[in-house]
């Protein structure tokens, strides 16, 4: 039983990595640039959330929308400023102005917010049979504990990776995101808004920030200003493990990365869980130079 | 002309900080001459020119980043005690902290930045590592140096002039041991440790070497690091597995929320021991304080004392800073008080030179006793660890009580 119940850990885990990952390869399949300050977007929407429920004590979708609401504006606002300028310059320079954002964010929220931890409230609780709140569920006589939040991050994971996936598939704007991807030229050539579409999809990715904070946040409840930079580097690890640019490839190396993580502390050694993580991105990338679902280019001479 | 542009920026950033190193490097000499790290010579070490013309204390601390609820704590607390002692008249101080972000070599230019402003004696640094190399300057500038919290063993190690306020790490380890053996509170005893974080390997290994003397059986060993500190499922697993009616937890409170948090979602529910890294644990916003009824933790200082002089310093920190101080503001609080203590026995002024404080102060640490908020009696060895009672505290609606 132990077994699955570490299985779902690391799925649990994983999700979380898979759903911030998104925001990286998304970011990263259109306008060719790493945002490193995705993980600090995800600190301001646990934030954003934890103050909406615990200060004012609205009903958590309340505060999930709120945190998605301030993001996807924080996200848009952040992409004008500070990346927008940058179109045209080496994506060094937008590397380390992103690097920049990153630290921006963080301290802006120790001012805001302090350094002191918050605690973030368990808004997936339920009410058990004894009427205590409850936030697992046992199986099996009590031999297998599934916390509620690892369902929903489950949940929410596959709802959103299907959804996008159709967004980008079926829909107009999705179809112009690939045509940006594809050759941002041709595509502003073919009458495509890229300015418009960059800003779409790092409100998107913005958006499901603030939806992987609060899901981080509920799982793991310790609220520093500091919270998202250790995930968003796990989970850009699963996007270049998954290939980065590909929506598929983000879910599959958030799931590997969680569940390696934590078969290996519990299998292998603790010491080495991250060291065993990185093994393996390094061995899939030495077969598969391009991620495990990345666009193997050609480069034609 | 954009290239120009850039490289003139370029050129006044390169100048701008080998201004900052000429400073450091400048005026003054202190008379051990020695240099540090390409630091020639050191800094003008109080010639009396402070602005009230008191000593001048300085030190190092986080004060942005991840460990600055520590550093923010130790100012804070640090800045009552000089407010205090300056409003009495008779000695006076002059406080500056510099920020180190808990980062080595940015302590190293705080301490840099300090030595050039004057610092005549200084409170070392706030957490561990960056003490560890604040610590070393502190002994070749003959520059004496009291931590309030900086517990390794290494940052006082060879310094005959750099002292403690805390604890040791092994002390506390060993204090653990003999807490749980002795209070029988536990037969199985599972150990959670970060492997990454001096502090909690320092207790782990005295606890481990001490468990095994006093007849402890620890059942589950099992540890963490900085980027694996979010998901304890696999530690508690093993706890449980392996039957542990208590885990000890030689961590700051961050992580062991976490894990207290996990460990009721797994329905794991062992007796908790913890060590002063714990204390503040309650003091978390939003943090659910029926999680951590009944945990037992080691902490010189109980901000719910009765004893008055803890009580006026807590209210003074809760109307000025809106919240309860925890152990590393007490100690900081401590500090300054035992340098009043110190320099008034013998009888120092503040237009000394630092080397000549140093001096005095080795003297004074050596052999005075001081009673302060984070215990009475307080004594220090020759190589600066402090000796004094910790107490054993155990939450109890939501507050500290003393075991028994």
């Amino acid at each position: 039983m132990s077994f699955l119940n570490f299985l779902i850990s690391g799925i649990s885990l994983g999700s979380i990595y898979a759903i911030i990952a998104l925001g990286y390869t998304m970011v990263y399949g259109i306008a060719k640039m790493l945002n490193f300050a995705h993980g600090d977007v995800i600190m301001v929407g646990a934030y954003i959330c934890f103050f909406a429920v615990s200060s004012y004590g609205l009903p958590p979708v309340v505060g999930v929308v709120a945190a998605m609401a301030v993001c996807t504006v924080l996200g848009i606002v952040v992409e004008r400023l500070a990346y927008k300028p940058l179109r045209q310059a080496p994506s060094l320079a937008v590397l380390i102005t992103a690097i920049g954002v990153s630290y921006f964010l963080q301290n802006g929220a120790q001012l805001l917010w302090t350094s002191s931890p918050k605690v973030f409230p368990n808004i997936f609780a339920q009410k058990g049979a004894d009427g205590a709140m409850k936030s697992s569920f046992t199986l099996f006589d009590g031999q297998l504990n599934i916390s509620y939040v690892a369902v929903v991050a489950i949940i929410a994971c596959v709802v959103i990776m299907a959804g996008l996936t159709l967004f980008t598939g079926y829909t107009k704007m999705g179809k112009a995101m690939r045509a940006c991807s594809e050759d941002k030229g041709a595509a502003q050539l073919m009458g495509i808004n890229v300015d418009g579409t960059i800003s779409l999809t790092f409100a998107i990715g913005s958006g499901l920030a603030a939806v992987a904070g609060v899901l981080l946040c509920a799982a793991y409840p310790n609220l520093v200003p500091t919270t998202g930079s250790m995930p968003g580097i796990k989970a850009f690890t699963a996007a270049v493990f998954g290939g980065i640019g590909s929506i598929p490839g983000a879910l599959l190396g958030g799931l590997l990365l969680g569940v390696i993580q934590i078969f290996t502390q519990a299998y292998i050694s603790m010491e080495l869980a991250d060291a065993v993580v990185f093994g393996v991105l390094i061995v899939v990338l030495l077969v598969r130079p391009a991620g495990l679902l990345g666009k193997q280019i050609r480069e034609k001479v | 002309m954009k290239k120009f542009c850039s490289i003139l920026l370029a050129l006044a950033l390169v100048l701008s900080l080998a201004a900052c190193g000429g400073n450091n490097g400048g005026s003054g000499d202190t008379g051990s001459g020695s240099s540090t790290s390409g630091d020639s010579g050191s800094g003008d070490s109080g010639s009396g020119s402070g602005s009230t013309g008191g000593f001048k204390i300085g030190g190092t601390g986080p004060l942005t980043g991840d460990a600055s609820i520590y550093g923010i704590a130790v100012r804070n607390g640090a800045q009552i005690a000089v407010d205090e002692i300056n409003a009495q008249g008779g000695i006076q101080f002059d406080l500056k902290y510099e920020d180190d972000a808990h980062d080595a070599e940015k302590a190293v230019n705080a301490y840099n930045a300090l030595k050039s402003w004057g610092m005549q004696i200084s409170m070392s640094s706030v957490t561990s590592t960056p003490a560890e190399a604040t610590s070393t300057m502190n002994f070749e500038d003959r520059i004496f140096g009291l931590t309030p919290s900086a517990s390794s063993v290494a940052t006082t190690q060879g310094k005959d002039n750099v002292f403690q306020m805390c604890f040791i790490d092994p002390a506390q380890g060993t204090m653990a041991a003999h807490s749980i053996a002795d209070n029988n509170l536990g037969s199985k005893i599972a150990v959670i440790w970060k492997n990454d974080d001096v502090y909690s390997v320092g207790i782990y290994e005295t606890f481990m070497e001490e468990a095994a003397k006093v007849g402890l059986e620890v059942v589950s060993d099992t540890n963490f690091n900085n980027a694996t500190s979010t998901d304890f499922s696999v530690q508690i697993a093993d706890a449980q597995k392996n039957g542990a009616d208590l885990v000890f937890l030689p961590m700051y409170y961050q992580p062991a929320s976490q894990i207290l948090a996990q460990a009721v979602s797994a329905g794991f529910t062992p007796k908790w021991f913890g060590v002063d890294g714990m204390d503040g644990i309650l003091t978390m916003e939003g943090f659910d304080t029926a999680m951590a009824e009944g945990i037992m933790l080691q902490t010189p200082f109980n901000a719910s004392s009765d004893d008055p002089a803890t009580k006026a310093f807590v209210e003074e920190y809760q109307s000025r800073f809106g919240e309860v101080p925890n152990q590393f503001a007490a100690n900081a609080y401590d500090c300054v008080y035992a340098y009043k203590q110190a320099l008034e026995n013998a009888g120092a002024t503040p237009d000394m030179t630092a080397e000549e404080l140093c001096g005095l102060m080795i003297e004074q640490f050596t052999t005075m006793t001081f009673d302060g908020i984070t215990g009475t009696g307080a004594t220090w060895s020759a190589e600066g660890a402090v000796s004094k009672q910790p107490t054993v505290v155990v939450i109890q609606d939501g507050a500290y009580v003393g075991l028994n």
